[in-house]
């Protein structure tokens, strides 16, 4: 359960990337790729090479619905009620809390990259618990 | 039999002769210790787990961290022979400490993050996957004897 605390932490770690965001989505992705090969199953229509632009651009989607995870971090549900449908009814990727956790490592691994030691135990308790919370939202219309 | 190639060991031991060792396995015990505190149950005799202060700084935390990290290095040494590597731990795991595979997953997990942190832009997209594989791999030959 996120607390106020991890709140704070997560929306402050988010204002200090200074607008790096978008290329942090990419990059998230392309690690995705690159350590969990059965993941590009579902993108048989993108190109996946380094530098793609399909990839910079679903790495700017999936960031900027983070963005607003963020942002209305006190009623995720209603903020992902779009994707959770979305998730559930077209893409209906294998359950959130499989594929997400992939994405949710290699999104920490792109954070801790940039943000070094202040990637703190806390914020990273803090984002694991957030992205574990978004799973749960987006898994919920599954069945 | 796994394979490795001459790229994956490189980028496994390049990162590893800059490990320090005591300091980064004291972090990833301390890390899972604070991310995933159903894990203190293992732990119950390290005395103050009460914080993610009070776990960073315990030494018995530290101890035990650098312990798990040393055992990793052995892994590193043993690359073509984790199953031979482990097989005692594994045993050791399950009939003594009876602890669920699963964490050793979650694990190998934070370190992958503890190493990024430490490396930033150097833990390329190509170097996280050869340390997510052993780590999977470890993991899968410390759950390996279990029954």
């Amino acid at each position: 359960m996120l607390t106020a605390e991890d709140k704070k932490l997560i929306q402050q770690m988010w204002g200090k990337l200074g607008g790096a965001e978008e290329e942090i989505g990419a990059e998230a992705l392309t690690r995705m790729f690159c350590s969990y090969p059965p993941t590009k199953t579902y993108f048989p229509h993108f190109d996946l090479s380094p530098g793609s632009d399909q990839v910079r651009g679903h790495g700017k989607k999936v960031v900027a619905a983070l963005s607003t995870a963020i942002k209305n971090i006190d009623n995720l549900s209603q903020a992902l009620s779009e994707l959770s449908n979305l998730h559930a009814y077209n893409l209906r990727v294998d359950p959130p809390r499989f594929s997400l956790q992939f994405l949710s490592q290699c999104l920490q691994v792109a954070l801790a990259t940039r943000l070094g030691k202040d990637y703190s135990p806390e914020v990273h308790s803090a984002v694991d618990k957030f992205m574990s919370a978004v799973a749960s939202v987006l898994a919920e219309k599954y069945r | 039999m796994v394979h490795w190639s001459a790229e994956e060991k490189q980028l496994i031991s390049g990162v590893w002769a800059k490990v320090n060792v005591e300091e980064c396995g004291a972090e990833a015990l301390a890390r899972l210790l604070i991310v995933y505190p159903w894990t203190q149950r293992f732990f119950s005799d390290f005395g103050n787990l009460s914080s993610p202060t009070a776990i960073v700084g315990n030494p018995k935390v530290r101890a035990h961290g650098k312990k798990v990290l040393t055992s990793f290095g052995e892994a590193i040494k043993n690359l073509d022979n984790l199953k031979g590597t482990y097989s005692k731990l594994s045993e050791l795991h399950c009939d003594k400490l009876h602890v669920d595979p699963e964490n050793f997953r979650l694990l190998g997990d934070i370190l992958v993050i503890v190493l990024a942190a430490h490396f930033t832009k150097d833990f390329t997209p190509a170097c996280q996957a050869t340390w997510q594989k052993l780590v999977g791999l470890v993991a899968h030959a410390l759950a390996r004897k279990y029954h």
